[in-house]
């Protein structure tokens, strides 16, 4: 009998399609968008042939321009903390909403316990509580903050893994109640005046290392623990995981409270960076994470995309938003501009992953 | 009753809603056998498979697997107690490759007490699974192709190789063939034969004659949700096998199903 063990089963495969991630891409738009900033830059007459990325001043100690690329991904930062978050949910084919306001909830809850008693020598005019919470260990704040943007996270995922309440509603419902907590927290009032030690967490650029730090962290346990694995199964095909014993309802209550807790403390930082806490703050974070994470190729239908693919997307929008700036459009452009590349990168990548099947 | 007995249903009943899917269902599974379940459409095949293996609850009935009466709440009950399955939807997460869909919710583990956040070990995985794949005969170019990128005929034989590459009690196939080709049904009956050489019991659900003739010891038949004849394969032949299938004939002791 004939060895037919040995059919390749009308597999067609091919290595160098396969050997191409995703992010690859992502790295690709990337350069490119910043060699046609860098190009208008030099061939623009109204430019006077200024360099978006090298340093134009007579320097011998750096190639590159230092200041803007800093801001580049100084602005990025806080907003990709949240989408580390999203991306996550997002694996699971979830969709988390409610990120923004709870930036804004947490910046004014942690920060009501960070706030120094007095102020050039005169009781602090924003304190919120009584002696009792002024000059507290900037720890407190902290875990109080986390633990507020954990509970809204349990309450997210139990909502939606043992309730069935679809994703994009609880979390739309948590949108509007967290906004409504910022509000309540203060009676509408900004919190300010917060100690050093909490002034320091998003000072200069803090921001940027906590971001890399949570991406790494997360890059590395989505890749090699148990938890990242079954969160892409839960993307992937929800009944297989059910069915191979991986417990999916604890496990997306799991997720959600990640991506809450690093909404959280993204709150944090912004309100340690803006050295006050206003109910407002946080507006449309949630729309941009999730933009980061569809540009880094991470699919809405789930199972797909990796936590560097949201940072590299974080990068690209990073960049938009410097470059408009740069090239002298104003903010209405950077808009349009943005709109258009997010439905422009889905739609490249369903092109895609329709030619690879 | 005799030691060698891996699986027995006694009465087993499944009703859905006034439907009587299952009637008092009297099946005996021996060590080291392979056994087909055949049937017209809605005889009641998959039906039996299902409440085997937990996926439904029965309404009625004893199951005795491994020598004790069981109750399993879902397939993960079974899966534990040593029943693997292979149900029509393959049960495989598209964009993991093949160890991953292999070890999937039972991975290998290090550093256990990290909890969720506990470490893969790949390396581990990786071994056991080409050991599996090799002990079922699977071809497969790359492991490290993800599903979605296989085809239909190799998607199979990952259904397949995960449950023959943990220690099973007892393999059960519902119409693992059903929609695939020439070259990728003939693999998928080599493995079942390996099983067969490796003396690990199996339910074949099958609409295939001749595969059924070609791998089995035993064909059991199924008509209006009742079994209607329990056939050695040496003392029967297609033809035969449809009469009963179809009711023109009635097996011996089974009287009650005409």
């Amino acid at each position: 009998m004939a060895d037919t063990t040995q059919g390749t089963g009308g597999l067609t495969f091919d290595k160098s399609k396969r050997s191409w991630p995703n992010e690859l891409n992502i790295l690709l738009a990337l350069i490119i968008i910043i060699a046609v900033f860098e190009a208008i830059g030099q061939l623009a007459p109204y430019m006077n042939g200024q360099s978006f990325l090298f340093d134009t001043k007579d320097r011998f100690d750096s190639i590159f321009n230092e200041a803007r690329l800093q801001i580049i991904i100084l602005q990025v930062a806080i907003i990709g903390i949240i989408a580390l978050g999203v991306t996550q949910v997002i694996i699971t084919a979830g969709i988390d909403l409610s990120s923004g306001p709870l930036v804004a909830a947490t910046a004014m809850i942690a920060m009501s316990f960070a706030q120094v008693g007095e102020v050039n020598g005169f009781p602090n005019p924003k304190a919120l509580f009584g002696p009792w919470a002024m000059d507290l260990p900037v720890i407190v704040p902290v875990v109080i903050g986390l633990a507020f943007g954990a509970v809204i996270g349990i309450i997210n995922g139990t909502f939606i893994a043992y309730f069935r309440i679809p994703p994009f509603i609880a979390t739309l419902g948590m949108f509007l109640f967290c906004r409504g907590i910022a509000l309540w927290w203060s009676g509408g009032n900004p919190v300010s005046f917060p100690t050093d030690a909490y002034a320091w967490i998003g000072s200069g650029m803090m921001p940027v290392v906590w971001f890399v730090a949570l991406a790494i962290i997360f890059q590395l346990i989505m890749s090699y623990t148990v938890y990242g694995k079954h969160t892409y199964a839960i993307g992937s095909n929800e009944e297989a995981a059910r069915m191979s014993g991986i417990n999916v309802r604890r496990h997306k209550v799991l997720v959600y409270m990640i991506a809450s807790m690093l909404a959280a403390f993204a709150g944090i930082v912004l309100s340690s960076k803006a050295v006050t806490a206003q109910a407002g703050m946080g507006e449309f974070y949630e729309l941009f994470a999730i933009a980061m994470a569809v540009i880094g190729g991470i699919s809405l239908q789930g199972g797909r995309g990796s936590i560097i693919g949201t940072v590299l997307g974080a990068m690209v929008l990073g960049v938009i938003r410097s470059g408009f700036t740069y090239i002298k459009l104003d903010g209405s452009y950077q808009l349009m501009a943005m709109g258009a590349i997010i439905v422009a990168a889905v739609i490249l990548d369903q092109y895609r992953q329709r030619n690879r099947a | 009753m005799s030691d060698d007995i891996v699986l027995e249903t006694r009465n087993l009943t499944k009703h859905y809603g006034g439907v009587q899917a299952l009637n008092n269902a009297n099946f005996t599974l021996r060590k080291g056998e392979h056994v087909a379940i055949m049937g017209d459409n809605g005889a009641g095949k998959s039906t039996f498979v299902r409440q085997i293996t937990g996926v439904e609850q029965r309404t009625s009935g004893d199951i005795i697997f491994d020598g004790k009466p069981v109750h399993f709440t879902g397939p993960i009950d079974a899966r534990e107690a040593g029943i693997e399955a292979v149900f029509q939807t393959l049960a495989l997460a598209d964009h993991l490759d093949v160890p991953d869909n292999l070890f999937l919710g039972r991975e290998k583990t290090k550093f256990d007490w990290l909890g969720p956040f506990r470490l893969l070990d790949y390396k581990a995985m990786r071994n056991d699974t080409l050991a599996a794949l090799d002990r079922t005969g699977v071809k497969i170019p790359n492991i490290k192709n993800t599903i979605e990128r296989m085809s239909g005929g190799q998607r199979q034989c990952v259904a397949i190789a995960r449950t023959a590459s943990f220690a099973s009690k007892l393999t059960i196939m519902d119409e693992p063939t059903a929609a695939l080709g020439v070259q990728e049904t003939a693999q998928v009956e080599n493995i079942i034969r390996t099983l067969k050489e490796q003396g690990e019991p199996l339910i074949l659900v099958s609409h295939n004659m001749r595969q059924v003739m070609d791998l089995v010891d035993r064909i059991v038949v199924f008509r209006r949700g009742r079994i209607c004849a329990d056939l050695r394969k040496e003392e029967t032949d297609g033809n035969d096998v449809v009469a009963y299938i179809t009711g023109a004939k009635t097996g011996k002791g089974f009287e009650d199903a005409a």
